[in-house]
């Protein structure tokens, strides 16, 4: 044993490129984007004898936005552009001086922020036509949240002085429960005419 | 036992490629950790609109994805250029739809049921009365919980 023997290596020369085929592999199978997108829930469907019952809400709590097959917005009953649908929203979700045209308020209290009057019975109401374009739609439904979501973010800014993000859970429940987001998207309805209403 | 080495017989060692492999197989692994598999092949092409209010989508495991769009150039022969919708990695009529997800939902983990998610991707292009079809489907087949996929634009002020 006096010698000194060199272990043999093990040759690693080809590690590298099976490493680099795998990789290479890994990269044309595999996409990089991550999916995002607006999220809802859809209502209960209708049993087949079921009649819908009458909708008993007060019309100053439903927000009608209506497209049409051009994608033109009627809100309320006027006709809008699209920018300017997210201040409507806002203004109609917050009725901030109880405008009597605007949705009815009422006293709730709410953990972490006491009594607070909100329009908790307010609903925004989405209608489409069936010639509708889907970004159109998008757009609209985008402004909607971004509606909701100026509102909380305000709500925290002036409750916790923090962003909405960066509330813990509760205090974003607080924050949710006083702008609860109700946007119905209204059983479709068939117009006659190619949609043209 | 120190040996006494001759120093005189050294030579300059090839460059060291040892950690090569070590570094390669890093970066594979960071490859397969923030990548994900593609879902199926396109046979529609879809580009997806944009929104700013965009969420990004929490678990990919409870997602199911229906396309719709115009089929591809290569499927226009045979399937027309009218928008159709993509189950899995087939086109598929509106009237499978409902079948499909039940199939789906009953493939799944019995916990996991409920949390079903169905990812709508559509093209901007498409009629909303093609999608008012889906979602009608998705409702009297009991998925509530929609996702309308969208893309993340940059904020304007």
């Amino acid at each position: 044993m006096g010698k000194k023997r060199e272990t043999a290596e093990v040759n690693a020369s080809s590690m590298a490129d099976i490493a680099f085929l795998l990789l290479i592999f890994f990269l044309v199978t595999t996409s990089m984007s991550t999916s995002t997108g607006l999220s809802r829930r859809l209502p209960q469907p209708l049993l087949k004898d079921q009649v819908v019952p009458p909708v008993d809400i007060n019309k100053r709590n439903i927000f009608i936005v209506k497209i049409n097959s051009q994608n033109q917005l009627l809100v309320q009953g006027e006709e809008l552009n699209v920018k300017e649908l997210r201040e409507k929203a806002k203004e109609f979700i917050k009725n901030p001086n109880n405008d009597e045209k605007l949705p009815v308020k009422s006293k709730v209290i709410i953990p972490l922020l006491g009594e607070m009057e909100i329009t908790k019975d307010h609903v925004v109401s989405l209608q489409n036509d069936v010639d509708t374009q889907y970004q159109a739609y998008i757009e609209v439904q985008n402004e909607l949240v971004a509606a909701y979501n100026e509102l909380r973010e305000d709500l925290s800014k002036d409750k916790f002085g923090k962003s909405f993000s960066e509330l813990d859970e509760d205090q974003q429940n607080a924050v949710q429960s006083v702008y609860p987001q109700k946007i119905s998207e209204a059983e479709p309805k068939n117009y006659a005419g190619g949609g043209k209403k | 036992m120190a040996q006494i080495r001759k120093d005189k017989e050294r030579v300059t060692p090839a460059l060291a490629t040892s950690s090569l492999p070590d570094i390669i197989f890093m970066l594979l692994f960071f490859f397969m950790a923030v990548t994900t598999m593609k879902e199926v092949t396109f046979k529609v092409r879809v580009s997806p609109p944009s929104a700013s209010e965009v969420q990004k989508l929490e678990n990919k495991s409870l997602t199911r994805y229906i396309y719709v769009g115009k089929p591809m150039q290569v499927y226009t022969k045979s399937f027309g250029s009218e928008t159709r919708i993509q189950l899995g990695d087939a086109f598929a009529d509106i009237s499978e739809l409902e079948s499909f997800i039940i199939s789906e939902r009953s493939a799944m983990n019995e916990n996991d049921q409920s949390l079903l998610t169905v990812s709508i991707k559509a093209d901007k292009d498409t009629k909303m009365g093609v999608i008012n079809d889906i979602k009608q489907s998705l409702r009297r087949a009991y998925a509530l919980k929609i996702v309308y996929t969208a893309n993340k634009t940059v904020v304007k002020e």
